[in-house]
């Protein structure tokens, strides 16, 4: 309840509310309201931004189940959308599925290969799962490769685009309300299972393994459980990719994808849903602003022309840093800044918040 | 006799990698997930360094030997220094984040073509007949004697010497080794430094052989199945696993299928993650139990 001296809860239902006030639940409507006109306001560019950032928004939440709250690391989610893109793929070439098919199968590869990989953690502590999922990630690209050549489509898997209800997905804006929905579902599913039973138990293995097992919960299954289901959100992320792009490859689900996902998750705030979309909105944004950005210097400074070149390497040494940084000086991310802004208004006009049980 | 001598040359090049992930591991128990990008950093260091003494390709050798050491060690005072104490999943992506940078910077530095370090110094590099049809570089037989060299000087080390032994106790017990009296930061860099040495030589040898460009990072991603096949914190392991690791993915692209080549040494590592997750003489850091 908001009280004239701060928001404190003082029931359980309160604790596990989706908003907690009604402000917020407003803010939420007036977003949504915005994020649904959109598409017609914006241009081709601006909308495909904003789908990219929407499948971004489904991975890194995805992602965050999963590093942010189970506190295992995945280094396979390229690997992992890369099993959802070949099984549609796949599907599509050999028998001719819908979507009705595909995206089904390859939630099921996904939980599968959730399994597979998740099970080396539960013996040893540590970055098994880190590890293993790299491996995962070298696996799946090789057997996609393997495909690829065997049946003749060495450049990559070209799909049509998918039949909804009569409707076929072509134009950006279906895809933007698609897209929309898939990202929307994804943040309240990971939401609910949060405030319910499993969330505190992954809450738990997160900070101790040991106190966690001892407070009866059941620590392989819960840590299997948080990788199956990041690793079936993320195949189904892989299948809508890969229809949004209509073509599968290799190439496209890099090992620098990965670390992407887990830069999304780091910047935007472990330990955050918010912090998550967040994550995904930066580093979506990042390289078309580093571009942005050296268009303009090389426009003021007619001597640095040879920068436009390097746009690729300027990236790749941006983004390194920028997540340097974040690890080193925030490491509570976007979300953490974001709860920092929110304190200095709740406390205005005093800066610090004084320290729980502390008489001042 | 061509395969034998081949897994001979992969294996050395592997387990010289490996042991700066071991080295690493061992002692501050994070996985540097940036050793193929230190070790392509210590190639282009002999890039720059031999283009500044052409005339004197060994001060050309030392300077980027010297160099990558003092990478390592830098790279600890910068970043991991600031990582110790937080969670290892912070130091990981630290490392994984420097890769990246790195990455960046480098191209930035020295372009994305192919260098060939060898040429800058006027080294050539003969193919040696052995008895038996075999052929190899002269570079490959560095590779295999640098291989030997290196790990009986790393035995030496920390068997022998004051700061190996060190070194060791810091890796079972850091908060015991450091009221000790061990400086632990000291024993950290000089891990780092070592693992990048050992990674940057290595880095230098294959681009003197192979030429240079970014393809080089998956060699040193390839590596780490055989550290961790072996155990995680063994130099023997090490050893093992990058014989192992090079035997499957030779033997393998010979009988089966050459575009086998760059996922072997992750099905390894996969079915020993199943088998025996902690490897073959690493020690077993079990789960807690209760």
């Amino acid at each position: 309840m908001p009280h004239a001296s701060g928001y404190f809860r003082t029931r359980y239902s309160e604790d596990t509310r989706l908003f907690d006030t009604r402000f917020q639940r407003a803010a939420c409507v007036i977003f949504g309201c915005a994020l649904l006109a959109l598409p017609w306001v914006a241009n081709a560019f601006v909308l495909d931004l904003a789908n990219q950032t929407l499948l971004a928004v489904v991975g890194a939440v995805a992602l965050m189940l999963l590093t942010g709250f189970a506190g295992q690391i995945s280094l396979g989610h390229a690997g992992l959308m890369a099993a959802g893109a070949f099984c549609t793929g796949i599907l599509v070439k050999e028998v001719g599925a819908s979507i009705w098919l595909t995206l089904p199968a390859s939630a099921a590869t996904g939980a599968l290969l959730g399994v597979i990989f998740g099970l080396p953690s539960l013996r040893l502590r540590g970055l098994y799962l880190a590890v293993s999922t790299l491996a995962l990630h070298f696996i799946v690209i090789y057997l996609g490769h393997e495909y690829e050549t065997r049946r003749g489509f060495s450049t990559g898997i070209v799909i049509d685009p998918p039949r909804l209800f009569g409707w076929e997905l072509v134009d950006g804006r279906a895809w933007y309300v698609v897209f929309l929905i898939a990202a929307a579902a994804t943040i309240l599913i990971a939401l609910n299972w949060l405030r319910a039973r499993t969330g505190r138990a992954w809450r738990a293995l997160h900070g101790r393994e040991a106190v966690a097992e001892a407070l009866g919960i059941d620590v392989p299954r819960y840590k299997l459980l948080a990788f199956v289901a990041s690793s079936t959100i993320t195949a189904m992320l892989g299948c809508l990719f890969a229809y949004y792009r209509g073509f599968v490859s290799g190439e496209a689900f890099s090992l620098f994808l990965s670390i992407q996902y887990v830069a999304m998750v780091i910047i935007g705030g472990i330990g955050s849903i918010a912090g998550a979309v967040m994550g995904a909105v930066f580093v979506t944004l990042f390289p078309y602003g580093i571009e942005w950005l050296v268009g303009m210097v090389s426009e003021a400074l007619p001597q640095m022309r040879g920068l436009q070149n390097a746009v690729f390497a300027i990236n790749y040494a941006a983004f390194g840093l920028v997540m340097i940084l974040f690890l080193i000086f925030e490491p509570q991310g976007l979300a953490g800044i974001w709860r920092r802004v929110q304190a200095y208004f709740l406390m205005w006009p005093f800066k610090q918040k004084p320290l729980a049980g502390v008489d001042q | 006799m061509q395969l034998a001598v081949n897994i001979l040359v992969l294996a050395s090049i592997y387990a010289l990698i490996a042991c700066g992930y071991v080295m690493i591991y061992r002692v501050s128990r994070v996985l540097s997930l940036a050793h193929g990008e230190l070790m392509m950093l210590g190639a282009y260091g002999l890039v720059t360094t031999a283009s500044l003494f052409a005339a004197q390709p060994a001060i050309a050798l030392l300077a980027a030997a010297l160099l990558a050491a003092a990478t390592g060690a830098l790279v600890y005072w910068a970043l991991m220094r600031r990582m110790t104490g937080e969670a290892v999943l912070a130091a990981v992506l630290a490392t994984i984040a420097l890769g990246i940078l790195l990455r960046g910077a480098m191209v930035l530095i020295w372009s994305a073509q192919v260098q060939h370090p060898a040429r800058l110094l006027g080294f050539d590099n003969p193919v040696i007949a052995l008895p038996g049809g075999a052929r190899l570089s002269t570079i490959s037989v560095l590779l295999v004697v640098m291989n030997v060299v290196v790990y009986l000087a790393l035995w030496a080390f920390l068997s022998r010497s004051r700061y190996g032994i060190a070194m060791r106790a810091a890796g079972q017990n850091p908060r015991l080794a450091a009221q000790r009296g061990i400086n632990l930061h000291a024993v950290y860099a000089l891990a780092w430094g070592i693992a990048v040495f050992t990674g940057g030589m290595t880095g230098i040898l294959i681009a003197c052989d192979a030429g240079l460009d970014a393809t080089m990072a998956t060699i040193g991603l390839k590596a780490f199945p055989a550290a961790l096949v072996g155990g995680l914190d063994s130099l023997v392991g090490a050893l093992c696993g990058a014989l192992i690791v090079a035997a499957a993915e030779v033997l393998l692209i010979h009988y089966v299928d050459p575009l086998l080549s760059d996922v072997v040494p992750f099905l390894v590592l996969t079915a020993m993650l199943i088998v025996r997750p902690w490897g073959l003489f690493g020690s077993r850091e079990e789960l807690d139990r209760v």
